[in-house]
């Protein structure tokens, strides 16, 4: 079932669904494993898991220093892989990859998406990729069935927002406000009139994410959007106040 | 040869190399960018707004000078020196800013960012900020405060903010990271004055544009003095910017080899390096908005480089370079951080010039092959920075006793004035 599929079904039953996140290896596997046992539970929809790579320019301080332990603790590409597999055999969410693109252009885009598929990912997150230079990435993901996520931004001119409303497959990412991941953003008309502007140039489902951290937040969404994108609140708590926190923040987030 | 004519090929692309791989919020900022560049490009009265900033504020022309006794002394090509390192603020870097500056003007912005290595970049940009009345931040890894706190002390002066990026290794590639999240959250009001000729176009294309400067005037200057043109021109590679900028000068040149000289650190094998295209140790890769050859492993993540000098110290090559060395038009070797120090002292001594440890690194393969060539043959070398900033690196180097007990006395005052 591809991921737009997945996202309307889940949609009849829950008006607003949400997409978590994890920086795989980091603190460690086993904790990774943890953490989705805590989502799945809470009955988060899908779960992006982050390749880590030397230079994520576009995290903020929190995953910056995520993605620089995962390395240094050793891990590989094949155990992302490995664990997405893992992942989406035993949860009922579904799972992206997200990460940056030279993962995937050091491997080659064709073994990338055989590889995606192969772990039952579907689909993936790649914001140092402009669609300019996505085109053979899309067409063998579109062949294989797994989709882009394309982001959409408040920089975004229209003309703009109709050239990656194009190209969206699955859903679209809507990015809340300038900035890096991982700052608070002020749940305002902003946020909505993003939507609105989004929803003209595309028919996939749309996510929105950066700064989502509150059960506010997710009333605020309700209604506008079709997903609420949890990342960096989520690492927070768990490196705050691990398992329990961590059950506490979704519960409370979803409840 | 126009390797800035795009109309047969991607715009911002040299063979595979180049183009723009940045978060899709910087979209509409780097098309800003492109336009207003294209703008100043074809304005002549652009360039001869920049030309006349850089006489009036920096002391261009910068003088090509004969190293006489240097070249009696090795007994083979006669040896020539652009001098970039008179520039104000002591470096080839200084051109770059300026016309960055003007289009920062231009873009009606009031705040730059910049990365800096060695500090050169960030020593210049803080003073156009200073001059243009912007507001700068600087992001400087925290090593490289560390090894180059003379850069820093002048910036802070000039009224920068410096800030020490504590991420990664801590040096110029987790610097240029700070400078993307930075750009990414205040793009409306902030340019990002990119100090070398890499990242995403127009960078590369913009950085090099500026430093043409310098090779447009070598090459008369060169003409002027001996008559002819040289038969090698040797630049020290970082980024690239003041390679490009001196090369320029001579691509249209088919028997003129022009040499790129890399940071060879501790050597081949040694995997403690700066070179990207004179070892065989990197690979094609995308990162920092760009791509080109990279020093990174097989899962595409970024290896540790080295070297005695910061401004060096870099994963990443500019892309037209890969392309160049792709289509053998420019050569690249490397120098070593032992053969760096050696031909520093040679140089001071024998001709009294202290070159920044970067530009040595030309001096290096320049010196080894000239000695090597014809007495009639003419080698050209940019020195782009000059040394004196390294004074801590350079002391340390040549493990000079009287400088170390300066600072031991230094500190001593410092630690009796704090009680």
């Amino acid at each position: 079932m591809g991921l737009e599929t997945f996202i309307a079904e889940r949609k009849q039953h829950k008006d607003l669904l949400v997409m978590a996140h994890v920086v795989c290896g980091y603190p460690s596997f086993e904790a990774n494993m943890q953490e989705l046992e805590i989502m799945d539970e809470a009955g988060v929809d899908l779960v992006e898991l982050q390749f880590p790579f030397s230079e994520p320019s576009a995290d903020g301080p929190l995953f910056v220093r995520a993605n620089e332990q995962s390395l240094k603790a050793g891990t590989t590409v094949d155990q992302c892989f490995e664990f997405m597999a893992q992942a989406s055999k035993r949860f009922s969410f579904k799972v992206l990859m997200m990460g940056y693109y030279n993962t995937v252009f050091k491997m080659g885009e064709d073994v990338f998406v055989e590889r995606l598929k192969a772990a039952g990912g579907v689909g993936y997150i790649l914001p140092d990729l402009p669609i300019e230079e996505s085109d053979n990435l899309h067409k063998l993901s579109a062949e294989e069935g797994v989709e882009p996520v394309i982001l959409m931004t408040p920089t975004s001119s229209d003309k703009r927002l109709a050239q990656l409303g194009a190209a969206s497959r699955g859903m679209v990412y809507a990015v809340a406000r300038k900035g890096v991941t991982g700052s608070k953003t002020s749940m305002d008309d902003d946020v909505i009139s993003l939507i609105s502007r989004c929803r003209e140039h595309t028919n996939v489902p749309i996510g929105v994410g950066f700064g989502i951290s509150s059960k506010a937040d997710m009333d605020f969404l309700r209604g506008s959007a079709d997903l609420a994108i949890v990342g960096t609140a989520a690492l927070k708590t768990w490196e705050e106040s691990g398992a329990d926190g961590l059950k506490k923040f979704f519960s409370e987030l979803m409840g | 040869m126009d390797i800035f004519d795009f109309s047969d090929g991607r715009e911002g692309y040299y063979g595979e190399y180049g183009g723009v791989f940045l978060p899709e919020i910087l979209h509409a900022t780097i098309e800003e960018l492109l336009v207003c560049f294209r703008e100043c490009k074809a304005d002549p009265k652009f360039w001869q707004e920049y030309v006349s900033l850089l006489q009036n504020y920096s002391g261009r022309p910068t003088p090509v000078t004969y190293l006489e006794n240097l070249s009696r002394e090795l007994g083979g090509a006669q040896i020539y020196v652009k001098r970039d390192d008179l520039n104000h603020t002591g470096s080839h870097k200084v051109n770059n800013v300026m016309g960055q500056g003007l289009l920062t003007q231009r873009l009606g912005k009031k705040r730059v960012i910049a990365e800096t290595g060695a500090g050169q970049h960030g020593f210049a940009t803080a003073t156009m900020a200073a001059k243009f009345g912007f507001d700068c931040k600087i992001y400087m890894g925290a090593v490289d405060v560390a090894r180059q706190r003379p850069n820093v002390f002048w910036m802070e002066n000039l009224g920068a903010e410096v800030i020490a990026v504590e991420d990664g290794q801590k040096t110029l590639k987790d610097a240029v990271n700070e400078c993307m999240r930075d750009w990414v959250t205040n793009m409306a009001d902030t340019h990002y004055i990119l100090g070398t000729a890499c990242g995403p176009h127009p960078f590369p294309e913009m950085v090099s544009w500026f430093q043409s400067i310098i090779g447009m005037e070598a090459r008369e200057q060169i003409l002027a003095q001996t008559g002819r043109l040289p038969n090698r021109v040797y630049a020290c590679v970082g980024g690239g910017s003041n390679a490009m900028g001196l090369f320029q000068g001579f691509f249209d040149e088919p028997n003129i080899e022009l040499i790129g000289c890399e940071a060879g650190g501790e050597g081949v094998g040694s995997y403690m390096h700066s070179a990207r295209l004179a070892y065989d140790d990197a690979s094609v890769g995308v990162a920092q908005g760009y791509k080109t050859y990279f020093l990174q492993n097989d899962q595409g993540n970024m290896n540790e480089t080295h070297s005695v000098a910061a401004g060096l110290d870099y994963i990443g090559v500019n892309p037209i370079f890969s392309y160049l060395h792709d289509q053998g038009k420019v050569r690249f070797e490397a120098a070593t951080d032992a053969e760096v120090k050696e031909t520093l002292k040679l140089t001071m001594r024998t001709e009294g010039l202290i070159p920044a440890l970067e530009s040595t690194h030309g001096f290096v393969v320049a010196l080894k092959e000239a000695a090597t060539m014809a007495k009639d043959e003419i080698v050209l070398v940019n020195m782009s920075g000059r040394g004196d900033k390294d004074i801590f690196t350079i002391a340390d180097a040549l493990d000079d006793a009287k400088w170390k007990s300066f600072i031991e006395g230094k500190a001593d005052q410092y630690r009796a004035e704090k009680k």
